[in-house]
C-alpha cells in the first residue's frame, strides 16, 4: 500500500522497503522539491555554465595507522579566482571524510546530502555503515549526476576514511558516470592532481605515521600550486591554509591552523633561497 | 444487502480507547526523568538491541512504549522528518514542537481512520542548544495513542504502571539532580513499583546530555551503566 503524498501518515515507513533506510530517497519522496539538481539530472543553460565556481586541488594519502585527505582553498570561474577560502574537504561521519574537486556548488549539495545519509542511516539502523557501504552509496549519487556531467557539470568526490570494525584506512576515487575504484595508497582529484599525484607517489611511505602523511599531503599541494594556476598555494599573509584531515582509530579530526603552519614551514625552508 | 448497524461516536472512541489502553498497559513502563544538564529515559527491557529509546536529531530524542512495531514505525517516521527538515534548512532548525505535533497528527489519524488504533505512547524530548548552569531547557512531551499531547515537567512515567511510578518519582525527584543521581532515581522508582531489583542487563538507559557537542543523545551501557548506578 502506498500512501498519497498529503495523508498525514505517508512518513511511516513500510515494510521491506529496501530504500527506507536511506535519506536520498526519502527525500525524493518527501520532499522532491529539495532534491539538488545535481541528483535530479536536468538541462543547464550555457551562459550559467560560464559562471561556474570550480574547485581544484585535493588529495587523500595512507598511513600505517590511519588515512590523512587535504584540499588547497582556491575557487576558480573561468580564469577568475572567485575565493581564496573555500573549504573542500568535509567530515562525512565520525570516520570519514569527502573531498570534492570539480563544479563547487553541485558537490558542496553532493557532500551534504552524502553527510546526512550516513547519519540518518545510522540512527534508522542502530549502526553505522560499513567504510565499503558508505563508498558504494556515493558511487550510486555520483551516477545520479550523470545527465549533468554530460554537460560539463563534473563532480568527482575523494572519498577516504577508516572502517570502525577493522580501523583500516581506504581511499575511493571515482570518474564521473559513478565508476568506483579503490586507490591502495594515494589519490588526487581536480586540476593540479598530476603534479600532485607525482609527489605522492615519491613521497608515500607505507610505514609512516598519520603526522608524516599529513606533511606528506602538504608538499603535495604545494608542488600543486607551483604547477598548476588554479590551485592555491598556502595564503601566508592572510593565513589561510590548506585544509588538512586525518582519520585514524580515535576517528575524524581536523588539524588546527598553527599545527598546519608549522608544518608549511617544513615544507617551505628547503625550497627558499 | 446486509444492512451496516450504527455505533455512536462516544461508543466508538471509548471502545478504541479502553483497547489501546489495555494493550499499552500489558507492556513494561518506561520514565524519563529530567536531570541539571538533560533529560534520562530509563526502563526495563530485557532485549540488546530491540530498543525503546533512540536519537532522532541533534537535540532531540525519542522513548516509547507498547507494541514494538507501531513505535518503531513511529520513531523512524520521526528520523525522516528532522532529516528533511534539517537539510532543507538549517540544524539548530530542527526543533521538537513540530515533529510532536506531526507525531500527534498521525496518531489521531490512526486512532480514528485505521481499523484498529496503535497501542503506543510517546515521548519527544529537546535539550536547548545553550544550556544555562543547572537548566537544560528541557522540552518534554508525552504523546498518546488517540493524538493527544501534553507538555511535561520534572518527570513523568509511561505505560503499564504509570500512576505507581508518578508516584514513586515524586517521592525522590529534586531539581539540580546530577546525571548519575537522575539515573539512580529511575531505576529505584522502576524497582520498587516492579517490587524486586531490576538487574543491569536488562535495564535499558539513555538519555540527551546539553553538554555533548553536536549528537546530545546517548546511551548508558555495562561498565557506564554499572558506575552510574554506583553498584
Amino acid at each position: 500500500m502506498t500512501r498519497r503524498h498529503d495523508d498525514p501518515l505517508a512518513g511511516l515507513p513500510q515494510a521491506f522497503d529496501a530504500q527506507g533506510s536511506s535519506f536520498f530517497e526519502v527525500l525524493r519522496r518527501q520532499a522532491p522539491d529539495a532534491v539538488p539538481e545535481l541528483l535530479r539530472t536536468g538541462e543547464l543553460p550555457a551562459r550559467l555554465r560560464d559562471e561556474l565556481v570550480e574547485g581544484t586541488t585535493v588529495l587523500a594519502i595512507t598511513a600505517r595507522d590511519g588515512v590523512v585527505v587535504a584540499g588547497d582553498r582556491r575557487a576558480t570561474a573561468g580564469h577568475q579566482i572567485s575565493r581564496g577560502d573555500i573549504r573542500k574537504v568535509f567530515p562525512a561521519d565520525d570516520w570519514s571524510a569527502i573531498a570534492i574537486s570539480g563544479a563547487a556548488g553541485p558537490a558542496m549539495e553532493l557532500a551534504r546530502v552524502f553527510a546526512t545519509e550516513l547519519e540518518h542511516y545510522e540512527k534508522v539502523e542502530g549502526e553505522p555503515l560499513s567504510l565499503e557501504g558508505k563508498s558504494n552509496k556515493l558511487g550510486h549519487m555520483v551516477r545520479a549526476n550523470l545527465g549533468l556531467a554530460l554537460q560539463g557539470l563534473v563532480v568527482v568526490p575523494l572519498f577516504a576514511g577508516v572502517d570502525p570494525r577493522d580501523l583500516t584506512g581506504r581511499i575511493y576515487e571515482y570518474d564521473p558516470v559513478g565508476g568506483r575504484y579503490r586507490a591502495t595508497e594515494h589519490a588526487a582529484s581536480g586540476s593540479g592532481s598530476l603534479a600532485a599525484r607525482t609527489t605522492l607517489k615519491r613521497l608515500h611511505d607505507r610505514g609512516a605515521t598519520v603526522e608524516q602523511a599529513a606533511h606528506n599531503a602538504l608538499e603535495a599541494l604545494f608542488d600543486a600550486a607551483e604547477e598548476d594556476a588554479a590551485t592555491g598555494g598556502p595564503d601566508l599573509i592572510r593565513r589561510i591554509y590548506p585544509i588538512v584531515a586525518i582519520m585514524d582509530a580515535d576517528g575524524y579530526r581536523e588539524l588546527e591552523d598553527t599545527a598546519v603552519a608549522e608544518m608549511l614551514e617544513e615544507v617551505i625552508d628547503p625550497r627558499r633561497r | 444487502m446486509a444492512t451496516p448497524y450504527y455505533v455512536a461516536p462516544e461508543q466508538m472512541m471509548k471502545d478504541r480507547a479502553e483497547y489501546a489502553r489495555k494493550g499499552i498497559a500489558r507492556g513494561r513502563a518506561l520514565v524519563a526523568v529530567e536531570f541539571a544538564g538533560g533529560v534520562i529515559f530509563a526502563g526495563e527491557n530485557p532485549s540488546r538491541s530491540l530498543y525503546k529509546t533512540s536519537e532522532i536529531y541533534d537535540r532531540i530524542g525519542f522513548a516509547a512504549v507498547g507494541r514494538y512495531n507501531e513505535f518503531e514505525s513511529m520513531r523512524v517516521a520521526g528520523i525522516r522528518l528532522a532529516d528533511v527538515k534539517g537539510y532543507q534548512y538549517d540544524r539548530s532548525d530542527v526543533t521538537v514542537k513540530p515533529l510532536a505535533n506531526a507525531y500527534s497528527q498521525a496518531l489521531g489519524a490512526i486512532f480514528m481512520g485505521e481499523s484498529k488504533p496503535y497501542e503506543v505512547e510517546l515521548l519527544i524530548a529537546e535539550v536547548s542548544e545553550q544550556p544555562e548552569d543547572g537548566d537544560p531547557g528541557l522540552e518534554l512531551y508525552h504523546i498518546l495513542y488517540d493524538g493527544s499531547i501534553v507538555d511535561e515537567h520534572r518527570f513523568v512515567a509511561i505505560g503499564g504502571e504509570a500512576e505507581a511510578l508518578m508516584g514513586a518519582l515524586e517521592q525522590r525527584w529534586e531539581p539540580g539532580l546530577d546525571r548519575d543521581a537522575a539515573v539512580r532515581v529511575s531505576v529505584e522508582a522502576l524497582s520498587e513499583v516492579a517490587g524486586r531489583d531490576i538487574p543491569e542487563a536488562t535495564l535499558e538507559v539513555a538519555g540527551l546530555d546539553a553538554a555533548r557537542p553536536r549528537r546530545r543523545f546517548f546511551r548508558l551501557r555495562d561498565e557506564a551503566l554499572t558506575r552510574a548506578l554506583g553498584r
